[in-house]
């Protein structure tokens, strides 16, 4: 991929740089094997608790903690696995191609005993060798399955042909009843618009309604829908949409644990599994339009109790998420929500009328943009 | 049934034997006597009937029993037939204090599938001329049942018996050849028995030529059947093998297939010594047959000379809880005296029987006749010290051998008396095989009667390591042995087949299989460790060369590099892991291993 060493953010780091820094690691562990030592890989520990947040920085912080992996029975497998895909990435990155995950988990299918059983599998060994190189998994040649999002909105995307290189614009108001997909990697594309804001927003029903009735010309937007937690690519691009042309992002999202405490956690600050790589894959200005327990009240919505993975979610957002610690309003919203014991999906206001979302709801609350939560 | 109220009369008081004796040796059936009431008006009956009331000879009783003597059907005959001459064979042998060689050789009888031929050979000490035909055409007859010594024959029928089936079967003799020494010629005999008079009759007799310098040689004619498998006699003559591994036994089959099962232990066992009863084991009609009999002229001298553990101090004891003078004459000892007697014994305090009497085969032998017979990956065997039943001593020996190569028989359908429950599915692991013996005779019948199946079922075999169904034998690879050893072992039957329940009897068996359980549960765990460690290392050896590969995608070093990488990575992935020890998995046909 071209783009990649063209990319500015995380790709300062070159495709030959991250060959040397495999070459060493791989070398140090053949170093040790040659001295009839017991070889180790080490890793930044990929959870909740190795992270800080500071709002000044905006986004999961990686603290100091690492796990070493030292060559034994238990980690052998892994061990012999974390090793072929290495070996997969340089092969990748000197042939200038990419696989995506799904790809290189069948790739591992010829490792005989080593092949992995199950796609979780190999994203994990994928998510520990980018964590240990402190790079994007794109820069290691690997690319997520998933489309990182729809657009619409009034706003001219800038890409290159995938053949020639010649540079495309497109339009996002021209995909009639369709809506413009989020490529895997956002690095190398630029954009045009006269959008005061961007909305993120969490189910592709909402998303749908507020296309379909052109809401982002009526309130100057642009409308992305994230299709639950936000992929990597999604938050680039909102992130990088957002930071080219100065506009705020609100999201919009269900009113439950999960809505919260994941989607539009992860989407502001990143998250505790990908904490080496947050900095880039974070919108750090997004703020909390909707939907708020105080909305439920507010709005009277439709409910439904909550489940007891909701209630863990929330108590374990409230005890162990730096982010949620951090601020005040949150906490209290989060209590609110469990006081209530109830939760809401954005869908609900169609319990009015189809149209209220975006004719009384998102207008009103558009209004007292300083209300939302941060 | 009431003729049978009085076989246990001898029908002739001539010669050595007595059929009156120890209860074990009669058929339960015939306890009670009968008596005729005697009323006026039923008298004319009563004369009518006293005119068919006459005697009847053991033999006739046991031409119409014969399934009281193991010859209940063609089968069980043919073994039964080859077990009697074998276990003579053997206790000749022993007592001689000769190494034992037995042939065995079955032949079918031409024109006739129904008949065989069984010669039993051995190189014993012989039988002098006279007593030739007595032990093998007179029931009742020999040398063992009144001594306390333990032995394989008890009881003097066995042998006769065989040859009365034949002769009933086929009309033919027993024919006997017998040496006693080089130097005397040996003699050849054909004898029936007289089952009216239970006494022999000789057909021919006559000296002849026998290469052999000494020993006896016994053909008799059977109707039989020859089936291979569980209780065949290929089955009974390896497990003969187990319990005695200083004996040799050459088999011929009917289908002319030959075994050889060599001796093991060049050693004889210790020659048991004969004892003198134990009063506590003394039952009120022996004990008044004793006093009767005895040479001493006052009760506390017969006390303690006749009986064993009697010091005259105990003696004194005995006869002044019976409120008897010490000098009362035995003679003059009456019944109630005599019941008194018997009450006083079980009162006073006696010492256990001395256990010289016993000759148990020992943990080393039982390892190496179990390992001889079966290669399994596990054997382990407890002797028990002596104890007392009843006044008899006797002393219980188990085994077990495990894993291996160790393959049940159960490729012939069990018979009608199997102890495995049915295979219905595949895989299910068979019940354990278990091998009775007596005296180091084999116990191949009646196993669900049999003390020795009752106290293996009643051990938690699940806490030693091994399956086991409510209620039956564990499952398993395993062959479970035990050996009863006793002056007396309490059979059910005459056809001696299965040891009688007594308590003392299963405690001691259960304690000895306990004792083998927890060396095979030792040996079960360690196995299991190994396994594991086992598919550990083929664990790790699966992914060194994946990860040697990895490591060459990246560093592209060369082919012998790689190669010495990968022994490094074996070199440092197993070195913290030791030795592994593969034999215990029993992959390697495994050796002789004791359990610790």
């Amino acid at each position: 991929m071209a783009e990649r060493k063209k990319a500015g953010g995380p790709s300062r780091i070159t495709g030959k740089e991250i060959v040397k820094r495999m070459e060493d690691s791989a070398g140090g562990v053949y170093g040790k094997i040659m001295k009839h030592k017991h070889p180790e890989i080490t890793f930044p520990v990929r959870a909740l608790s190795n992270v800080t947040y500071d709002p000044k920085v905006g986004y999961f912080e990686i603290r100091g903690e690492t796990v070493s992996r030292t060559l034994h029975y238990n980690t052998v497998k892994t061990f012999a696995q974390t090793m072929r895909m290495m070996g997969m990435s340089k092969e990748l990155i000197r042939t200038d191609d990419f696989a995506t995950k799904r790809d290189a988990y069948y790739m591992s299918k010829n490792w005989e005993e080593a092949r992995f059983d199950e796609q979780v599998e190999s994203d994990t060994v994928m998510d520990d060798l980018e964590a240990h190189f402190m790079v994007n998994r794109e820069q290691l040649g690997f690319v997520p399955d998933e489309h990182g999002g729809q657009v619409a909105g009034e706003l001219v995307v800038i890409d290159r042909d995938r053949e020639t290189g010649r540079r495309l614009e497109i339009d996002c108001t021209r995909f009639g009843s369709g809506a413009y997909a989020v490529p895997p990697t956002v690095e190398h594309l630029e954009f045009k618009t006269s959008a005061k804001f961007v909305l993120a927003i969490e189910t592709g029903g909402i998303f749908q309604r507020l296309a379909a009735h052109n809401f982002w010309r009526k309130a100057k937007c642009i409308l992305v829908s994230m299709g639950g937690v936000p992929t990597r690519a999604c938050r680039r691009f909102i992130r990088r949409l957002s930071e080219s042309n100065r506009m705020p992002v609100y999201a919009f999202v269900d009113c439950d644990p999960y809505g919260i405490s994941n989607i539009y956690r992860t989407l502001k600050v990143g998250s505790g599994n990908a904490a080496h790589i947050n900095q880039y894959f974070c919108v750090p200005h997004a703020t909390y339009l909707g939907v708020t327990p105080q909305d439920i009240k507010d709005y009277s919505l439709p409910t439904h109790p909550l489940k007891e993975v909701d209630i863990k979610r929330a108590d374990d957002a409230l005890k162990n998420d730096p982010f949620f610690q951090h601020y005040k309003p949150w906490q209290d919203a989060m209590k609110m929500l469990l006081a209530m014991g109830v939760r809401a999906e954005q869908q609900a206001f169609s319990k009015h009328t189809l149209s209220y979302v975006m004719d009384e709801y998102l207008p009103r609350k558009l209004k007292h943009t300083e209300k939302f939560l941060p | 049934m009431n003729s049978m109220a009085k076989v246990k009369t001898p029908v002739k008081p001539t010669g050595k034997k007595k059929g009156k004796g120890s209860p074990e040796g009669s058929p339960p059936e015939e306890e009670a006597p009968v008596e005729e009431p005697a009323h006026d008006k039923d008298s004319v009956v009563a004369h009518k009937m006293a005119s068919e009331q006459r005697e009847i000879s053991v033999s006739e009783f046991f031409t119409k029993n014969r399934h009281l003597l193991g010859f209940d059907n063609p089968r069980k005959a043919l073994l039964t037939t080859v077990k009697e001459a074998v276990d003579n064979s053997l206790d000749a042998c022993e007592e001689a204090g000769v190494l034992p060689d037995v042939e065995v050789t079955i032949r079918p009888v031409e024109g006739n599938a129904e008949r065989f031929r069984v010669i039993v050979e051995d190189n014993g000490p012989g039988i002098v001329k006279q007593q030739i035909p007595q032990i093998f055409a007179k029931l009742l007859y020999g040398s063992k049942f009144h001594r306390l010594r333990m032995s394989r024959g008890q009881q003097g029928i066995g042998i006769s018996a065989a040859g009365m089936y034949g002769q009933l079967t086929t009309g033919q003799p027993v024919r006997i050849t017998s040496r006693i020494s080089s130097r005397k010629p040996a003699h050849y005999y054909e004898v029936v028995i007289n089952t009216h008079k239970n006494e022999p009759d000789i057909l021919k007799e006559e000296a002849v030529e026998w290469d052999k310098p000494r020993g006896t040689r016994v053909e008799l004619v059977i109707e039989g059947k020859y089936q291979r498998g569980r209780l065949s006699v290929d089955d009974y003559l390896e497990q003969t093998a187990i319990a005695n591994p200083h004996v040799e036994v050459l088999y011929e089959a009917p289908d002319g297939e030959k075994f050889k099962y060599p001796r093991a232990a060049k050693d004889l066992p210790t020659p048991p010594k004969e004892i003198k009863p134990h009063p506590y084991g003394v039952e009120l009609g022996t004990l008044i047959k004793m006093l009767r009999g005895t040479s001493s002229r006052r009760v506390s001298g017969c006390l303690a000379s006749d009986f064993s553990r009697v010091s005259p101090r105990v003696a004194a004891e005995i006869c002044r809880g019976a409120g008897l003078d010490v000098t009362t004459s035995p003679k003059k000892v009456a019944v109630a005296e005599a019941d008194r007697l018997l009450t006083a014994i079980r009162g006073t305090k006696i010492m256990a029987p001395s256990t010289d009497c016993l000759s148990p085969i020992g943990e080393d032998l039982i390892r190496k006749g179990l390992s001889r017979q079966i290669d399994a990956a596990f054997q382990c065997a407890v002797s028990r010290s002596p104890a007392v039943y009843r006044g008899n001593p006797f002393a219980i020996e188990a085994g077990i051998a495990f894993g291996g190569k160790l393959s049940p028989d159960g490729d012939k359908k069990p018979e009608q008396e199997a102890t495995a429950p049915p295979k219905d599915k595949e895989n299910e692991p068979e019940a354990v095989k278990l091998l009775r013996f007596a005296n180091r005779v084999p116990l191949l019948y009646q196993p669900g009667a049999c003390a020795i199946t009752k106290a293996v079922v009643s051990i938690d075999w699940r806490s030693y390591g091994l399956q086991q169904p409510r209620g039956s034998l564990p499952l398993g690879p395993a062959v479970i042995f035990v050996h009863m050893a006793s002056v007396w072992v309490p059979f059910t039957s005459e056809s001696k087949e299965a040891v009688a329940h007594y308590p003392e009897i299963l405690k001691e068996i259960k304690l000895a299989l306990q004792e083998c359980g927890r060396q095979l549960s030792m040996f079960i765990n360690r196995r299991r460790r190994m396994a594991e460690e086992f598919k550990k290392r083929s664990y790790i050896e699966k992914y060194i060369p994946q990860l040697v590969i990895g490591l060459r995608d990246i560093l592209g070093f060369s082919e012998a590099d790689a190669k010495r990488c990968t022994k490094n990575l074996q070199a440092i992935l197993e070195k913290t892991r030791g030795e592994l020890d593969t034999s215990i998995l029993g992959k390697k046909g495994a050796g002789t291993r004791n359990g610790e």
